[in-house]
């Protein structure tokens, strides 16, 4: 089992749900995050004064078995991808147990 | 006595009053999260304080009987006594004294709430409050006197419609000394200080033109031709200020911002404020668009280049807009708008601009002597500024133990 842990833009996030849904990968957990990468950050104009705030980007949390772990590396890709600087990054962990709190099943049967 | 007037007035006194909840809004926008109900509270604890203040004896000290040579009102007027039903001829005939006092009282209050943005953020609570019942007390209630309560200045010929030196200047020139005295704020962590809300900025920004109507219109004391043309002048001022601060920044920065259109109608409010009865509407115009323009100078280059730090902007719009409309009226003061002001420059009377000129001077110089010995006593005796990690953690928990946002459901 794999957890999956991908940096995106906020407006790419519908198209990577779309591109998820596609590859059978339902289960996803989504949180609004600020960060930075190599273009440091965007630059707001206040009264004239600049102030350079951290970007706004979408955090999204995914836990798959093996076989789902290469269709949604793709899917994301695919949904996330501009070309520009920013897209994000796809970090991704082993992950030792799930357990599903209403019944508690353990294993590959309760990440579904 | 004159029920269409008193019911003017008094419906002005409550446009005035929703003014000072108007900056809280305006103001708590532009703060950061940490220190939202800080700046709402100080708002709000001078609308307290200050009626308070205003019926006890600051309405005697800036509208009483003068204690001669025109510098303060005696205290015969102490908790209102002799302040009735019956008018005070030496102000307005046809409304009851008592309507007088209290559209005077929102003036008292709005006036150090204006301060509030010059030194957010940082501020020890006590010490603000020692600290503006102070300078109520002594710098606005005096130079109140002066202009309005038959002081030296209006002796003179000096013209102040509804506030621009009394309020706006006094406030402006008072906050940018106490912002330099009391330092910079601390930046936060990767973020500056880039507003948290510039949604209650717009509102609040919304209100405070909303109460001008009141307190430039309000100032006609009567319910006729004068207080229409005040009307008129502050919302036509206002407009083109808007505009024009939003196409500056559309050609110098590529993009009009909703802050700045709202700065540019604040400037705009601010300029007209002394000029609103005494100016036609078509000069109204010229004074709200050169309104913007020297705003926007002050709060970009002129605050730039000196560093200090005027979180809110109160000196780059109230202390600069003040002393444009000052200057403006004595430009464009018509004696056809109102027999009781004079011509301006551009109608034929160089006197008048040289005594506005005059009056502004006196009127800074005394409000930052003044405000200077006040700021030094207070910070002796309580300290004026939070320390460091108060300051970090944010002033609504370290001085009001709550917070303005929750994070949890």
């Amino acid at each position: 089992m794999k957890y999956i842990i991908a940096i995106i833009q906020p407006h790419k996030l519908d198209d990577v749900r779309k591109e998820l849904e596609n590859v059978e990968v339902n289960l996803i957990t989504v949180s609004n995050v600020l960060g930075r990468g190599r273009q440091k950050g965007y630059t707001e104009v206040y009264r004239g004064i600049q102030e350079i705030g951290l970007l706004k980007k979408t955090k999204i949390e995914i836990a798959v078995n093996e076989d789902f772990v290469e269709p949604a590396i793709s899917a994301i890709t695919k949904g996330a991808h501009t070309g520009k600087p920013g897209d994000g990054k796809i970090f991704i962990l082993d992950l030792n147990e799930v357990v599903r709190i209403g019944t508690g099943e353990r294993g590959g049967v309760a990440i579904g | 006595m004159n029920s269409g007037d008193t019911a003017w007035v008094m419906t002005c006194a409550a446009l005035v009053f929703i003014m000072t909840p108007g900056v809280a809004f305006f103001y708590g926008g532009l703060a950061r999260r940490k220190n939202m109900l800080s700046v709402l509270m100080q708002c709000f604890l001078i609308m307290c304080l200050m009626s308070l203040q205003w019926v006890l004896f600051g309405y005697s000290l800036a509208f009483g009987p003068d204690v001669g040579h025109g510098i303060i009102g005696s205290l015969k007027w102490f908790g209102l006594n002799g302040v009735g039903f019956e008018p005070y001829d030496g102000y307005s005939s046809t409304i009851p004294h008592l309507a007088f006092m209290i559209f005077q009282a929102m003036f008292a209050i709005i006036t150090p709430a204006l301060m509030v943005g010059a030194f957010a953020e940082r501020i020890k609570f006590s010490a603000f409050v020692v600290l503006m019942l102070l300078w109520t007390t002594f710098v606005y209630d005096p130079i109140a006197h002066w202009v309005w309560g038959g002081g030296w200045l209006s002796n003179l010929g000096a013209l102040d419609f509804a506030g621009g030196i009394v309020v706006h200047v006094s406030s402006g020139v008072s906050a940018l000394l106490m912002a330099i005295l009391i330092g910079k704020r601390i930046r936060s962590n990767g973020g500056g200080f880039a507003p948290h809300n510039l949604t209650l900025t717009v509102l609040g920004g919304g209100l405070l033109w909303f109460g001008w109507f009141g307190f430039n219109a309000g100032s006609a004391l009567g319910a006729g031709g004068l207080a229409a043309n005040a009307f008129v002048t502050t919302n036509t001022a206002t407009a083109t200020a808007g505009l024009t601060w939003a196409l500056i920044e559309w050609r110098r920065l590529g993009a009009p911002t909703t802050l700045g259109i709202v700065t540019g109608a604040l400037a705009g409010l601010v300029a007209i404020t002394p000029a609103c009865g005494f100016v036609s509407p078509i000069s109204s115009i010229a004074i709200g668009a050169i309104a913007s323009m020297v705003c926007y100078m002050a709060v970009t280059a002129v605050k730039a280049k000196f560093g200090y730090d005027d979180a809110f902007d109160v000196f780059g719009v109230h202390g600069v807009g003040g002393m444009w409309g000052t200057l403006a009226t004595g430009l464009f003061a018509e004696k056809v708008i109102n027999e009781a002001g004079s011509n301006g420059l551009f109608f034929g009377n160089v006197k008048l601009f040289f005594i506005q000129g005059f009056y502004l001077v006196a009127c800074i110089a005394y409000a930052l002597i003044v405000t200077w010995i006040l700021y030094k006593v207070v910070d002796a005796l309580i300290g004026m500024r939070v320390n460091r990690e108060d300051e970090l953690v944010g002033l609504d928990l370290t001085q009001h133990h709550e917070s303005a946002y929750t994070v949890l459901e």
